[in-house]
């Protein structure tokens, strides 16, 4: 097909160049990272030949430390020792003080209410923090593959909002890294099972994390993954068991003294340790050191541990219901239960989600490792090294976006589970004479009221051409990319004029901050700001620059000698600048080759559109 | 291009899902932004652009009633953001006596069967107001397409009550 060829390189390059692609695990309690190599999906080991690392960040008074190294001050330098950033991704300080009660950390906001936590080194957010975790895979990756990355595949739990998203995004790109896309993790281990088996029909993926709980319906069908429904609980998992385990050895231990953030973490690893060995065993011998200097000796069998998580087993089950009835689909018609995460080693819950499922659930793969090994798949694929691949990935928006309305009313304008990328236009208009600026409020979430939803942005639209009150009409689109990203755009219609209205978001982090975490990032210390801005607009050039050699190459025909004259002048002036070191003249160039070739671009999607319908019958689908 | 252009598809209610969603998921084939991965940020965009046309289209065809009021758009009567009501008053006395029989099902002496045959009335119903609104839109004058308009309103009537029987019916059967 024509159009692939614009995701191939151009004549500049070979044309079986391999792209250097990795999926990632970005998880709440390990990260992981994976790629296809020699048309096998597999963990990248470090020298010591571990494939995870903890996702924890140690900010020590020299040096910052991630993974084993980090967890090693988990209990002695709680404060300074990130666990389960994850959770907070996205989050205000309010939301965290809410759903979280007992942190060793000194938690601040951000300007926008954002939280952040206090470390020996400075005030860090979450994305900063996550940043730092992906820091060592992807150097791994780019020592193990020996090169830099062309683009990764990043995983988010599909219950994610666009702020958690973002946040996620924006974590790997401070390393300077591109995102081809956020794949949502129980997609990502369909992709693991699915892909190579050659399955067709309904699956369901359960997925008890460490900190997350998602459970997603998906529908295969000759290579197309389709997001039916996805459910779940965005704070639930592993982390939960071991809270209520660490809650029951207190009680048993009758300890009423003091909790010290080290006791704290100590009590939580041996709650950790319990759990995890009682998925083998049905006995285990339990010693807690107090502060009092008394030792607690006891034990916790798996019929107790089984009554003490049965209600969050419970809960998991309760959103299973709810995403069956949602996909519209009975459980007998789901043909396969994949189970991912750590949490599904507990046997109560691979009994008990075989017997709400009625049948027995896939676990061949390590549901540690699946989730990166679909990611890696899936990067593999997007950067273009299979050609041939037929899977096209259609996901759905996990929670409706709406607008405040008078009366603190939300309303719909995007619902859940609507395919995405979505786009949809909304007309507004003014209330008073001369009015030029206009507040809009977008709100992520399925409830009547604006307090009970999550609130994503404040938009404000500046620049409305002054009229009498109602004669404006302002058309904001709202679009959600594939990532599940949301961004909004304004125009003014009645004027006749398409009066660009300028769109400013007041949520997640200024501009000012952005700035800020780019400059304090440790990659970049070195380099200057400007630096990296310019290496940045040089790899931009150069897909523009491919871009357009490969379209003339495959479809001149779609212009007139002087459209293509034009284009490529433009080009010739877009190699010049490439090669200079001046940024604005590369982004001039850049905006000029846009500009020239916008028409050519539009032609050949419509070109593709037509030649994607042309000849084909039902069958050959 | 309209949406049965887009979807090389005769624009009529008639139509066959199975080759709809054959040409849907090959369109986004070709456009879809994964395919794009490597591309320019402006090809990007206009890929994600084309992929949300796609998804609109197939939304707007997929759904009956939503392709019957979008033939109705391209005829030029647009229903959505209406406040238009209907003025039938036999088919609203036919909506209050539907809506007292769905309310005293849960009391009634076999509610599980009567919702059944009461799911099996409306969808009697709704094939009608399917079959009737065929025929006025086949017919294409003016007071024809007026009245496959009221007809949609009643389809959509009908179409809430059968949801609500919907959740009567999982409370009923305990879901």
């Amino acid at each position: 097909m024509a159009l692939l060829q614009i995701s191939e390189p151009g004549q500049s390059s070979a044309p079986h160049q391999h792209r250097l692609a990795v999926g990632i695990d970005l998880g709440t309690t390990n990260s992981l990272v994976a790629s296809v190599r020699s048309g096998q999906a597999t963990i990248l080991l470090n020298d010591q030949g571990v494939g995870s690392i903890p996702s924890i960040v140690h900010y020590g008074e020299h040096e910052i430390k991630v993974g084993l190294e980090a967890k090693a001050h988990a209990v002695s330098d709680a404060t300074n020792t990130v666990v389960s950033v994850k959770r907070f991704m996205g989050r205000t300080l309010k939301d965290i003080q809410a759903s979280h009660k007992e942190l060793p950390y000194n938690l601040s906001a951000s300007e926008n209410g954002l939280v952040t936590i206090e470390t020996r080194n400075g005030v860090v957010n979450p994305i900063q923090v996550s940043s730092e975790i992906l820091k060592p895979l992807v150097e791994l990756a780019k020592s193990t593959l020996a090169g830099e990355l062309d683009g990764v595949v990043i995983t988010v739990p599909a219950y994610f909002d666009d702020a958690q998203r973002q946040g996620t995004k924006d974590a790997a790109e401070l390393l300077g890294v591109k995102v081809f896309r956020l794949l949502n993790e129980p997609t990502a281990a369909a992709i693991a099972y699915g892909l190579d088996n050659d399955q067709e029909g309904i699956i369901a993926v359960y997925d008890l994390g460490g900190g997350t709980f998602d459970i997603s319906i998906l529908r295969l069908n000759k290579g197309v993954f389709e997001v039916l429904a996805t459910g779940g609980d965005s704070a639930l998992g592993g982390d939960d068991i071991d809270q209520i385990i660490a809650d029951w050895i207190i009680e048993q231990s009758g300890y009423d003294g003091d909790h010290s953030p080290a006791l704290q973490r100590e009590i939580m690893q041996l709650a950790c340790r319990a759990k995890e060995s009682l998925s083998a065993q049905h006995n285990t011998e339990l010693t807690l050191n107090l502060p009092c200097g008394n030792d607690w000796h006891g034990q916790l069998s798996r019929e107790v541990f089984d009554s003490l998580i049965q209600p969050i087993v419970k809960r998991t089950l309760m959103a299973c219901r709810r995403a069956v009835r949602d996909a519209e689909i009975n459980t007998s018609d789901i043909l396969k239960v994949v189970m991912v995460g750590g949490s599904t080693r507990v046997p109560l819950v691979r009994d008990k989600v075989g017997q709400y499922f009625e049948q027995q659930p896939l676990t061949s793969i390590d549901p540690d490792k699946v989730v990166a090994i679909g990611a890696a798949i899936q990067a593999d694929i997007l950067a273009g090294n299979k050609p041939d691949s037929d899977m096209l990935l259609l996901d759905v928006l996990p929670l409706s976006l709406g607008l405040e309305t008078m009366g603190g009313l939300t309303e719909k304008v995007i619902s859940r589970n609507t395919t995405i990328p979505v786009a949809k236009a909304q007309e507004f208009t003014t209330f008073k004479d001369g009015q030029t600026a206009m507040a809009l409020h977008i709100l992520q979430g399925e409830r009547e009221l604006v307090e009970d939803c999550r609130s994503l942005a404040r938009f404000e639209l500046r620049g409305i051409p002054p009229m009498a009150a109602g004669a404006a009409h302002i058309r904001v689109t709202f679009q959600v990319d594939a990532d599940g990203l949301l961004s909004v755009s304004a125009m003014e219609k009645s004027s006749g004029v398409k009066t660009s209205i300028e769109v400013k978001p007041s949520f997640g982090l200024t501009d000012n901050e952005v700035a800020n975490m780019i400059k304090d990032s440790m990659t970049y210390a070195k380099d200057d700001m400007q630096a990296r801005m310019l290496a940045e607009e040089k790899v931009e050039a150069s897909r523009v620059h491919e871009g357009l050699v490969s379209a003339l190459l495959g479809d001149a025909h779609l212009l007139s000698g002087d459209e293509k004259s034009l284009i490529e002048q433009a080009m010739a002036q877009l190699a010049n600048a490439q090669a200079g070191s001046d940024l604005k003249s590369i982004k001039d160039a850049i905006a000029l080759c846009d500009k020239v070739s916008q028409d050519f671009a539009a032609r050949r999607m419509d070109q593709s559109i037509r030649q994607a319908l042309s000849g084909q019958s039902v069958d050959n689908i | 291009m309209n949406y049965f252009e887009l979807f090389a598809l005769t624009r009529s209610y008639v139509l066959d899902t199975n080759e709809l969603r054959a040409k849907y998921l090959e369109l986004q084939r070709a456009v879809h932004p994964d395919k794009f991965a490597n591309a320019s940020e402006q090809n990007r965009l206009l890929a994600v652009q084309q992929s949300a046309r796609i998804n609109d289209g197939f939304g707007m065809l997929k759904t009956p009633i939503n392709r019957a009021e979008y033939l109705l758009l391209l005829a030029g009567i647009e229903l959505a953001h209406e406040y238009q009501t209907i003025k039938d008053p036999t088919f609203l006395m036919e909506q209050m006596e539907l809506r007292e029989a769905l309310e005293d099902i849960p009391t009634s002496s076999d509610p599980e069967q009567e919702i059944i045959d009461f799911q099996q009335q409306i969808d009697r119903h709704i094939s009608e107001f399917e079959q009737q609104f065929v025929d006025l839109f086949a017919a294409g004058d003016q007071s024809s397409l007026n009245t496959a308009a009221d007809n949609v309103r009643k389809l959509k009537f009908m179409l809430k009550l059968a949801a609500e029987a919907r959740e009567l019916e999982e409370r009923l059967l305990g879901f």
